[in-house]
């Protein structure tokens, strides 16, 4: 084995070597963690380099769930994709759904209905809260607390239930198609929804007086895995990572989409770019989502979900069996998929994880050149030597933690 | 499957088929839109590096420049003043097949005027190389990694090319290009083979056979075996 060396890979000085006691090999110790291990949240092996606890270097093995998406999205049609896409990010599907057709869109140049803006907006915010509290749940069992876990869960369930009332499915939701969205929302959602916006605070009120002033879990965050405003845009992280280090960058209100603009709501701001301030960057999060929801539920307009363009929508079944042309356009559509002019289209939302992109290019067929998913995860992880590498073995759970990665997004 | 038949699931067996139109038509996608003071202020500064320009899906600009200037092109977006592209949101590639070069594609974004550029460098088929923005920006580095594993390209510089999402030892070439079929290079049986045929040094990565060397077969001798505690008390 080389001989010693310090956290900055510089070689230690003498006296250090000779403080320590000369009986203790001072081997550095080579562990793996994962990829079957529950501190990872997923799939993903960290083989790290150990000087007794301290962490010299960290390396991720990613790839074990490595589904190879973009390939297979170049053999279907642009709305068969979709159901691959709510695979890609489990913890948040519907956001999922939503940004890739929302990208087909642009690249169309088609333009929804109002309803069926509104009513993305509702999923996409409501995958937020969904997607931060299981980051939240299992960052609290990383360092210890069990409660908040089964408070969190219990919240997600009811997300669960709203997503399977909606789209039938609790996870695999494809709850989208171009130009509008599976089915209008069924009776009495929204005010499921609504109650969910009225009784979800007193439970992250809750788990906030378990968490933010706990010692134990301020001893566990604070200072831990730091990073500077500047590395972090060269890092390319994005969403709650970066505005954690003080930041403001916020696809919403830099690059607004549906009208986020004229929503009511703010961008929480962290200072120290450390776990906790991660941390409580996502927390308020949850409750500016909560006022973005409480807005869009106000402002949702009646009228058609589906936009009435004979490029991407279906005629009705009655035309269908009654007229010879919407027969034939059916059959068109159904058969062929529709088509999507040549031209390539970079499309980004702010996911819960970070910048969520799809760049599509087309060729003016039936099936994508090139489908292209832009992973927040993916890159926020690239950087994770960077945060924990001189921080103790139970640091970088918790860093790795304070992350928020899905795996597989980041294996795609 | 027949050939030319059509399938949900045409041409696993062939790599997806895109249409042999050329990817750039002459005139198409550069009209319409207001026009994006980086683009015109690279057209000054670079002159003929800056190969040409488009505007695409209605507002969004794709500048095509030089390969071989492609760092010194993307230094001085991220450094200018009145540029200040500082954070690359994406990078990737594209292949259009029919043995056009392959594009790779920077999407960059400017935090100080919140604005967005694409900027795309080609690369030539029998020539895979282009230099690497790692120096620039870190986020480069898996990404980078990613491009290579999935369509082969050379990232000059690049501090540590190496396959990122497909195993070390994957022998049947780069996924995402349009030659290869979806099913793998190597048929069922060959797949099969190779995969019980495995060295066991292949389950350990690079880092960890940089870190502690290259493991030695030791056979399982119950001789050598340190006895059982419980045994020996």
């Amino acid at each position: 084995m080389t001989a010693a060396r310090g956290v900055s890979g510089e070689p230690m000085s003498e006296s250090v070597l000779e403080a320590s006691d000369p009986d203790l090999d001072s081997e550095h110790m080579l562990i793996n963690i994962g990829p079957q291990h529950p501190a990872t949240h997923g799939v993903l092996r960290l083989i790290c380099e150990l000087d007794g606890e301290t962490v010299l270097k960290v390396t991720p093995d990613i790839g074990f769930l490595h589904t190879s998406f973009e390939k297979l999205g170049e053999y279907r049609t642009w709305n068969q994709i979709v159901p691959l896409t709510d695979r890609i990010d489990y913890l948040a599907p519907l956001m999922y759904n939503c940004v890739y057709v929302m990208a087909v869109e642009k690249l169309m140049g088609l333009e929804v209905t109002e309803r069926c803006k509104v009513v993305r907006v509702l999923c996409m915010e409501m995958d937020r809260i969904f997607s931060h509290l299981l980051w939240l749940g299992t960052t609290a069992i990383d360092v210890g607390a069990f409660t908040p876990f089964l408070y969190a869960f219990q919240e997600r369930e009811r997300i669960y239930k709203l997503h399977e009332s909606f789209t039938g499915a609790r996870i695999t939701t494809s709850a989208t198609r171009v130009g509008g969205m599976m089915a209008d929302l069924p009776d009495g959602w929204t005010d499921s929804l609504r109650d969910f916006v009225k009784t979800f605070p007193k439970t992250l009120n809750e788990i906030d007086s378990l968490l933010t002033t706990n010692g134990i879990h301020l001893g566990r965050t604070l200072d831990v895995g730091v990073i500077s405003g500047e590395d972090a845009i060269n890092c390319g992280f994005t969403g709650p990572n970066l505005r954690a280090s003080g930041v403001d960058y916020d696809l919403r209100k830099d690059k607004p989409y549906y009208d986020s603009e004229t929503y009511d709501f703010d961008v929480p701001i962290g200072e120290n770019g450390d776990c906790y301030d991660r941390y409580l960057v996502r927390m308020e999060e949850m409750r500016q989502s909560l006022r973005i929801l409480e807005q869009a539920l106000e402002r949702l307009p009646d009228g058609p979900i589906n936009v009435a363009d004979p490029r991407v929508s279906l005629p009705s079944k009655t035309d269908c069996m009654n007229d010879m042309e919407s027969m034939i356009h059916h059959f068109k559509l159904i058969t062929e998929g529709i088509s999507v002019p040549a031209g390539d289209c970079y499309f980004a939302v702010e996911g819960s994880k970070g910048e969520l992109g799809m760049y599509l290019v087309s060729d003016g067929g039936e099936k994508p050149v090139r489908w292209r998913i832009r992973p927040p995860s993916f890159v926020n992880l690239s950087v994770i030597h960077k945060l924990a590498e001189g921080h103790l073995v139970s640091d970088l759970i918790m860093i790795n933690a304070s992350l928020d990665i899905v795996l597989g997004e980041i294996d795609r | 499957m027949t050939e030319g038949g059509a399938s949900a699931f045409e041409g696993v067996e062939r790599g997806p088929q895109t249409s042999l139109e050329p990817a750039h038509k002459e005139g198409e996608g550069s009209t319409g839109g207001p026009g994006h003071p980086s683009v015109s202020a690279l057209q000054e500064k670079f002159g003929s590096a800056v190969l040409r320009t488009e505007v695409q899906a209605g507002d969004q600009h794709v500048v095509f420049a030089e390969t071989p200037r492609n760092c010194e092109i993307l230094q001085w977006l991220r450094d200018d003043p009145a540029q200040r592209y500082d954070l690359l949101a994406d990078l990737t590639a594209v292949d259009y097949g029919g043995g056009r070069p392959l594009q790779v594609v920077y999407q960059l974004w400017s935090m100080t005027h919140k604005r967005a550029l694409r900027v795309k460098c080609e690369v030539d088929l029998d020539d895979l190389v282009i230099e690497s923005v790692v120096r620039l920006w870190e986020t480069a580095n898996w990404l980078e990694r990613e491009v290579y594993d999935l369509f082969g390209i050379d990232f000059e510089g690049h501090p540590d090319l190496r396959r990122i999402l497909m195993p070390q030892n994957y022998e049947e070439g780069h996924p995402l290009r349009k030659d290869f079929p979806l099913r793998g290079r190597f048929s069922r049986a060959e797949q099969t083979k190779r995969a019980l045929s495995q060295d066991y040094r292949n389950d350990y990565s690079v880092v960890e056979i940089a870190l502690g060397g290259t493991p030695a077969l030791r056979p399982m001798d119950p001789d050598e075996l340190p006895a059982d505690p419980e045994e020996a008390s």
